[in-house]
């Protein structure tokens, strides 16, 4: 019992619970009896490494702990199969950064591009399509070319020697009178010559210019033009199904050239309905073309093109045509005698280049020039 | 290189035995040393002993007074655990460590015989708590480990007072360090 309260009075002792008398009277103690201060001092060692075995043991468990929880979460593994669980908040811990960086990085990218998008798609849709009219350049080359041919073949006509070729573009016969169609803006200028396949020129006169459809109508005005008795395709006023195979042929050099492709949507740029988009290589020069179906009908005027995408083309329907001549007809009498070749299709069947030897007599090269 | 203030953060809060701390240098570091472990014949709790044992080390160093770390803690703690496996690997009679040429070590032979010394004064202080047999392994480990009041202990063991409790703490505390000193001396 007296060493209980002894040790009692040395661990309050060390632990600075004494007060200042007792404290006083126990260090006396300490002083004269040295089994007292032996103990006070083995205590004090004791209490220390009891200190430390305590604190060893809490680093320990929280050790533990903390070895299991980053096992759990996937920090660290073992070896063992990754629960799904700790696999699931391991991804997520690995990549919440990441994650987060993204979908800020996306959030900004989507704002910037709406707002680019707001600033610039008027512009943009200006110079998205493209007519496809021969570029000045280009066309030079061919009057130089063509001009040596002309006099070769002594053809009748002859460009006049104060004009400036300004456009060029591709028109065909409507009419085996010497009526041609092509694109509005292929004839900038204030006339127009065409070429024939085989090189010979002809004068051709303006008859209408239709701005809205971008159509317009020549009449060959040359003397050393034969006529047609009958064109060997016809012009077909129903609408083409997707995905059907269509061809054109056009200039876009000085030669006549083929292009294969098909219809890829039933309405044009924007969605306009006069048109057809198709999925066909055209180049500047090709404007006015006629498109034809596999029977060699002519289904649609070939006018523009997308620049931001490749291979994607705008044709006027063919139906466009019909309405415009209807229209001159009730306003111009001249023109009532225009017969269009709405017949059966005389090609069908034939092979593709016996048909383009059929109709390649009928695509005319058109020069559209300014008179100084 | 001296341990940047980041790191000095850690190791405060490892001295005050903060959770938070403990993961962030655990997380940092296991990998490296189980690796070391792994390579060299250890097993998955080897890696963990060695590891944990290490971590010990470090806490023992920002614990002290005239603590100065003078590494970084990836180092010191890698050195610290290539010191203790070599060790262990001399025990099971081998002597090298594999494809360890790309940390970085440091000398801490000093710290390791601190360390020595404080595992063995606290296998005493274990044994000798375990020998006391219950209550008293409890009723000492309440007071002094996990620091509770004489008052709760009372209640939680089932003493009618504090006082009873006080004086049964004090003869399991005799018996203990008995058994302590017994050993401990010997040791010495």
């Amino acid at each position: 019992m007296e060493d209980i309260l002894l040790l009692d009075a040395v661990e309050r002792y060390l632990s600075g619970a004494m007060l200042p008398e007792e404290k006083a009277y126990f260090e006396q103690l300490r002083k004269n009896t040295p089994e007292i201060d032996q103990m006070v001092v083995e205590h004090k060692l004791f209490l220390q490494q009891m200190g430390t075995y305590s604190e060893h043991r809490n680093l320990k468990h929280a050790l533990h702990e903390s070895h299991a929880r980053l096992l759990e979460r996937g920090d660290i593994n073992e070896g063992g199969e990754v629960s799904a669980k700790g696999k699931v908040i391991q991804l997520f811990h690995r990549y919440k950064k990441v994650t987060a960086i993204a979908a800020s990085i996306a959030g900004f990218t989507a704002l910037t591009i709406s707002v680019l998008v707001a600033a610039l798609s008027p512009t943009v849709n200006k110079t998205q399509i493209q007519q496809l009219n021969g570029a000045i350049n280009q066309l030079r080359k061919v009057q130089q070319a063509q001009g040596s041919k002309i006099n070769e073949l002594n053809s009748g006509a002859v460009l006049p020697k104060d004009v400036t070729v300004i456009s060029s573009g591709t028109a065909f016969l409507i009419d085996g009178k010497g009526y041609l169609v092509t694109n509005a803006h292929v004839l900038k200028g204030s006339g127009a010559i065409v070429v024939n396949n085989k090189g010979q020129e002809f004068f051709a006169k303006i008859i209408n210019i239709d701005q809205t459809r971008d159509l317009a109508i020549l009449k060959i005005d040359d003397n050393t033009y034969k006529s047609f008795n009958s064109l060997p395709y016809a012009i077909k006023k129903s609408d083409v199904d997707l995905g059907e195979e269509l061809y054109t042929l056009g200039y876009p050099r000085d030669e006549i050239v083929y292009n294969m492709g098909y219809l890829s949507a039933e309405s044009g740029f924007n969605g306009d309905t006069s048109s057809y988009q198709l999925s066909l290589t055209a180049n500047p020069g090709n404007s006015g073309g006629p498109i034809f179906n596999k029977n060699g009908e002519i289904v649609g005027v070939l006018s523009t093109r997308q620049t931001s995408a490749e291979g994607v083309v705008f044709a006027v329907k063919a139906k466009g045509i019909y309405k415009m001549i209807e229209e001159l007809k009730k306003s111009d009498s001249s023109l009532a005698k225009i017969k269009m070749p709405s017949g059966g299709a005389s090609l069908k069947g034939v092979e593709r280049s016996k048909q383009i030897k059929e109709v390649a007599d009928c695509v005319f090269l058109v020069k559209a020039y300014n008179q100084q | 290189m001296k341990a940047d203030s980041n790191e000095q953060l850690l190791l405060k809060g490892l001295a005050n035995n903060d959770g938070k701390a403990i993961d962030t240098i655990y997380k940092e570091n296991f990998s490296v040393i189980q690796a070391l472990i792994l390579n060299n014949n250890g097993t998955y709790d080897d890696a963990r002993d060695i590891f944990q044992e290490a971590m010990i080390t470090l806490y023992e160093k920002a614990k002290s007074e005239s603590f100065v770390l003078t590494c970084q803690i990836k180092t010191y703690l890698y050195s610290v655990c290539r010191r203790l496996w070599l060790k262990r690997l001399q025990q099971m009679g081998r002597f090298t460590i594999h494809g360890e040429d790309i940390e970085e070590t440091v000398a801490v032979e000093e710290d390791m015989e601190i360390h020595e010394k404080r595992n063995a004064e606290f296998a005493i202080m274990d044994r000798a708590l375990n020998s006391l047999g219950e209550p008293c392994k409890s009723l000492l480990e309440a007071y002094y480990i996990r620091k509770k009041g004489m008052g709760d202990i009372a209640t939680d063991f089932g003493y009618t007072n504090a006082d009873n409790a006080k004086n049964q703490k004090y003869k399991c505390l005799m018996r203990l360090k008995k058994l302590f000193f017994a050993q401990y001396n010997i040791g010495e």
